[in-house]
C-alpha cells in the first residue's frame, strides 16, 4: 500500500492545565500545517475546531489513533477528560512539560490548595475578602446552582492519571521535533517501544550546547545570573551558575542559552536518569573545586532554592512528587 | 425559569461558560459568566530566585508571554531599585511592539472580521478567518500570515526562545541588537506600518461604510457606561510598555493618575463563589455590584480604554487615526463596546510606528545593555499594559533576593466584571420573548464578549474565526427541553 492509499489517521489535541503555548507550538508548523491535514483528520481540538466533549464520549473506543495530551491535571475536569481520551484513543502522547512531568503549574506541589487559596482569596494585598468568600465547586444563586470544577490539592503528570504511550517533551516542544514524530507515525515507521520519550535526544543539552567547557574543576561559589558578567561563551557552570544541560536531554536546540539564558531542564531528564535532581548534583559535585567533603557541602550551600530550580519542570512526576507539608 | 448555558465550548472549553437563565416567557433573568481555573502563580512564585519570575510567570500564557515577562522584569528592576540602561529600555520596547503587532492582527483577522466582513449573522461555516479571506481576497489572506510571521521572528529574535522569552535581566536584557539586524528590523517595522494602514482602510471600507454595521456600533445593548484605565507617558499619550496608570470617569474626566507602585490605593478586587476569576474595582469609588455609572467602581482596562484615558497618540498616523474615530464616534470617551476594535486598529498602527522609531534609534545597537546592581533587593511592581488590559506584577523579596511574596493582576482580571456586564447587557437585548435563540442571536451575544479580546484560555488567537457554542434549555427540574448548536 502507498502512503496516499493509507487511510488518514484521526489526530486529537487536548489541554489541561496548560497556557496554550503547547497549542501555539502545534500551531507554528506554518506550512507544514498543510501536510498535516493531508495526512490526519483532526477530530478534535478545542484551540481551534468546533468539536465539543459531547462528540468525543459518542466515539467508540479506540477511534482516535492519536491524541496530542498537553497541560498537566489540576482538577477534576483534566481529570475526566484525560480518562475519556484515554479510552478513546490508541496512542496517547504527553505533549510537553506539563503533561510530560508536571511542568510549572506542578511548582503548585511545594504548597497545596489550602495555601493557594488563602494567597489568591484572603491574602492578597490588592483583595478585600472581609467574609472569606472562596470559589465553590456548586452554588446556589436565586436562579439555580452554579458549577466550578473541583480544584485539587496534588498537580499530577498525564501519566499519573492514565496510562501514557509516548512522552513528547518541551516548554513547549520545539514544532520541529513534532512534525518528525508526527511523520513516523503516518508513514508507518517502527516506533519506539511504548513508554519512551520521543520527538528529544538521548544525549544531554550539553552535547549540542556551543557554549565552551574545559574539564576543570572551577567551581567555588555558585552565583545567580546577575552575579556574573557572562561573557557569552563560556559555559554557565564554568561560570558559577546553575544551568540544568547536564541534566536535561536535548532537542530544543539549546534555544535559552542561546538567548543567554541558562538551561531550566523543560526537556526533562535524559534516559536512564530517574531523578533530574539526583543527576544535577551529581554533576556538580563533580565540577566543585574541593575534595573535602565539609567544604563541597558549604559551596553547594550556596545554591539558592534548589529544589525550585532543579525540579523547575518535573517536581510532580519525580521522586519527591510533591513538599510535604 | 428556562436556563442556557452558553459553554463557549471550543475555543474556551474549561476556561469560561456563561449560565443564562430565563423567565419561562423567554426574558432574560440573569446571566453569569464563569471562569472554572486557578493555576496559583502567586504562590508558587513564593521560595524562587526574584530573577527567575520573569521566565516562570511567561507560563501564564503561551499566547501572551511577553507581557508577563515585561511587566515581571520592570517588577525585578524595582526589586533591585536599578532603571535598565536605555539601550536595554528600548530593545525590550521594541520586542514589545513586535508583540502587540502580532497579537492585534491576529485578534483582527481572526477574531473581529468574521463578524462584520463576513456578517454577525452569516452561517458559522463562512464566519471565519477562511470566510474572511473568500471576501477580501487570497492575498490579503498571504499577507496577513505573512506580516504576523514576521512579527514573531522580531520577538524570537530580541526574546531568545520563540514562545517563552527569556530576554530580561535585572535592570537589562541578555542580548544586543547588531547592526544588520537593526537593519532587517527596520525594513519589517516600515512593512508593519504599510500593513497597519491598509487593515485601517479594510476597516473603513468594510464596516464603517455600511451603515448597519455603524448601527451595530453605536447602538443596541453593546455599550457599557463606566470608568476607563490605561497607561499614558508623560504627556499623557498612550504607553504600552511604561509610564502611570490613568483613570477617567464615564464623562472622560480623570479620576487618578497612579505610579506603578502605588496600585493598591485605587485598585481592589473581589471574591465571588462562582469563578475562581477575581474582580477588580476601583477602590475609591468602591464595588456597588455589576452596575454602570460615576458610583460603580467598575472599569475597563482595553484598547478603547486605553485611546479614552490618552490625550492622543504619540505617533502622527495612529494620532490621526485616533481623531478620526473620535469624531466619528462623537466625542471622548466612547463607550461602544464594539469600538473596541477600531481602537485595537489605530493601537496597531502606533505599535508599528513606534517599532520603526525605535528601530531608527542611534542608542538601538549600543552594546550598554545592563545597568549595575548596587542595591540590596525588596520589594517591586512592574506594570505595562498587555494588549487585553493593564497588566500588574508585584514581588516582595527576602535580601537576598528570594520571593516572599507576589500579588498579579492579570489584563483579562480587570475586564471581569464589564464582560460579565457586556454578555448580560446583550443577552438582555437580543433574546426576548418571542425570539428564537437561534444560532445568529447566539453569535451577536457573543459578539459582546469577544470586543474584549479575553484571554481566559488565551485560545482567542486560533484559526477559524467562529467560537462554537451549545445552547441548553432546561425547564426548572434541570431537563433538557431544547439544544440549539452552532456548527
Amino acid at each position: 500500500m502507498t502512503t496516499e492509499e493509507k487511510p488518514k489517521i484521526k489526530l486529537a489535541i487536548y489541554w489541561g492545565a496548560a497556557c496554550g503555548g503547547c497549542c501555539v507550538s502545534v500551531l507554528d508548523v506554518h506550512e507544514a500545517l498543510f501536510t498535516v491535514v493531508e495526512h490526519a483528520d483532526i477530530v478534535f481540538w478545542p484551540i481551534a475546531l468546533d468539536f465539543k466533549y459531547k462528540d468525543v464520549e459518542a466515539m467508540p473506543d479506540g477511534y482516535i489513533d492519536v491524541t496530542l495530551f498537553n497541560g498537566a491535571v489540576r482538577n477534576s475536569e483534566n481529570e475526566s477528560m484525560a480518562k475519556l481520551l484515554r479510552k478513546k484513543t490508541k496512542v496517547l502522547v504527553a505533549y510537553g512539560s506539563c503533561a510530560h512531568m508536571g511542568g510549572i503549574p506542578g511548582l503548585a506541589n511545594f504548597s497545596n490548595k489550602e495555601a493557594i487559596f488563602n494567597r489568591a482569596y484572603i491574602e492578597s494585598e490588592s483583595t478585600s475578602n472581609p467574609d472569606k468568600i472562596f470559589p465553590q465547586p456548586h452554588f446556589k444563586v436565586p436562579e439555580g446552582t452554579l458549577e466550578l470544577p473541583l480544584l485539587y490539592n496534588d498537580v499530577k503528570a498525564l501519566n499519573q492519571v492514565v496510562n501514557v504511550d509516548y512522552f513528547l517533551p518541551g516548554c513547549p516542544p520545539q514544532t520541529e521535533r513534532l512534525v518528525e514524530v508526527f511523520m513516523a507515525i503516518v508513514t508507518g515507521a517502527q516506533l519506539p517501544p511504548a513508554g519512551s520519550v520521543v520527538g528529544a535526544y538521548d544525549k544531554s543539552q550539553c552535547d549540542e550546547c556551543k557554549r565552551k567547557k574545559s574539564d576543570n574543576k572551577l567551581i567555588k561559589e555558585f552565583k545567580r545570573p546577575w552575579q556574573i558578567k557572562d561573557d557569552g561563551e563560556t559555559c554557565f557552570l564554568e561560570q558559577g551558575v546553575i544551568c540544568m544541560g547536564p541534566a536535561t536531554r536535548g532537542g530544543c536546540g539549546v534555544r535559552c542559552v542561546e538567548g543567554n539564558a541558562p538551561c531550566r531542564g523543560c526537556y526533562g531528564p535524559p534516559p536512564d536518569v530517574t531523578d533530574p535532581g539526583a543527576k544535577m548534583m551529581s554533576a556538580i559535585a563533580t565540577m566543585i573545586d574541593s575534595n573535602d567533603a565539609n567544604e563541597i557541602e558549604k559551596i553547594i550551600e550556596t545554591i539558592d532554592d534548589p529544589a525550585g530550580t532543579f525540579y523547575r519542570f518535573s517536581l510532580p512526576g519525580s521522586m519527591l512528587r510533591r513538599k510535604f507539608l | 425559569m428556562k436556563r442556557i448555558t452558553i459553554d463557549p465550548i471550543t475555543r474556551l472549553e474549561g476556561h469560561g461558560k456563561v449560565e443564562i437563565f430565563c423567565t419561562d416567557d423567554g426574558d432574560v433573568e440573569n446571566v453569569y459568566f464563569q471562569v472554572p481555573e486557578l493555576r496559583g502563580f502567586e504562590k508558587f512564585l513564593e521560595g524562587r530566585a526574584v530573577e527567575e519570575a520573569s521566565q516562570i510567570v511567561t507560563k501564564i500564557c503561551g499566547v501572551c508571554p511577553g507581557c508577563h515577562h515585561m511587566a515581571a522584569g520592570k517588577a525585578i528592576d524595582a526589586v533591585f531599585g536599578v532603571r535598565p540602561t536605555p539601550t536595554a529600555a528600548k530593545l525590550r520596547e521594541l520586542f514589545y511592539m513586535a508583540h502587540f503587532v502580532h497579537s492585534h492582527i491576529a485578534h483582527f483577522y481572526a477574531l473581529a472580521a468574521p463578524d462584520f466582513v463576513v456578517g454577525p449573522t452569516a452561517p458559522p461555516a463562512e464566519r471565519n478567518v477562511l470566510g474572511v479571506i473568500a471576501k477580501v481576497g487570497v492575498e490579503v489572506g498571504t499577507e496577513v500570515l505573512k506580516q504576523r510571521r514576521i512579527a514573531q521572528e522580531i520577538q524570537a529574535l530580541l526574546g531568545g526562545h520563540q514562545t517563552h522569552v527569556v530576554m530580561n535581566t535585572p535592570g537589562g536584557v541578555r542580548k544586543g541588537l547588531t547592526e544588520a539586524q537593526r537593519k532587517d528590523i527596520e525594513e519589517k517595522a516600515k512593512g508593519f506600518i504599510e500593513f497597519a494602514k491598509f487593515t485601517l482602510k479594510i476597516f473603513n471600507d468594510v464596516v464603517l461604510a455600511n451603515k448597519t454595521y455603524v448601527d451595530i456600533i453605536l447602538n443596541g445593548p453593546y455599550s457599557l457606561n463606566i470608568y476607563s484605565m490605561g497607561l499614558v507617558d508623560e504627556n499623557n499619550k498612550v504607553n504600552f510598555y511604561d509610564g502611570k496608570v490613568r483613570v477617567v470617569d464615564p464623562e472622560g474626566k480623570e479620576h487618578c493618575k497612579y505610579a506603578p507602585e502605588d496600585y493598591r490605593n485605587w485598585v481592589e478586587e473581589r471574591v465571588e463563589p462562582y469563578s475562581y476569576l477575581k474582580y477588580p474595582y476601583l477602590k475609591q469609588v468602591g464595588w456597588k455590584g455589576f452596575v454602570e455609572g460615576k458610583e460603580s467602581g467598575v472599569y475597563q482596562a482595553t484598547p478603547l480604554g486605553r485611546l479614552n484615558v490618552a490625550d492622543g497618540m504619540a505617533t502622527p498616523l495612529a494620532q490621526e487615526h485616533y481623531e478620526e474615530m473620535y469624531k466619528t464616534l462623537g466625542g471622548k470617551p466612547v463607550h461602544a463596546t464594539l469600538a473596541m476594535h477600531w481602537a485595537r486598529l489605530v493601537e496597531l498602527l502606533y505599535a508599528a510606528e513606534r517599532a520603526l522609531e525605535l528601530a531608527q534609534d542611534n542608542e538601538i545597537t549600543s552594546p550598554d545593555i545592563q545597568a549595575e546592581l548596587p542595591n540590596i533587593p525588596k520589594e517591586g511592581v512592574g506594570i505595562v499594559e498587555a494588549q487585553r488590559g493593564t497588566l500588574t506584577h508585584h514581588y516582595w523579596t527576602d535580601e537576598k533576593g528570594i520571593i516572599t511574596k507576589a500579588n498579579i493582576i492579570v489584563g483579562t482580571t480587570n475586564n471581569n466584571a464589564p464582560i460579565s456586564m457586556s454578555l448580560k447587557k446583550a443577552a438582555q437585548g437580543l433574546i426576548k420573548k418571542g425570539v428564537t435563540a437561534d444560532e445568529g442571536i447566539l453569535n451577536m451575544v457573543e459578539m459582546a464578549f469577544r470586543a474584549y479580546d479575553p484571554c481566559f484560555s488565551c485560545a482567542t488567537h486560533s484559526l477559524p474565526g467562529n467560537m462554537p457554542l451549545k445552547v441548553v434549555f432546561k425547564d426548572a427540574e434541570g431537563n433538557i427541553t431544547r439544544e440549539v448548536k452552532r456548527n
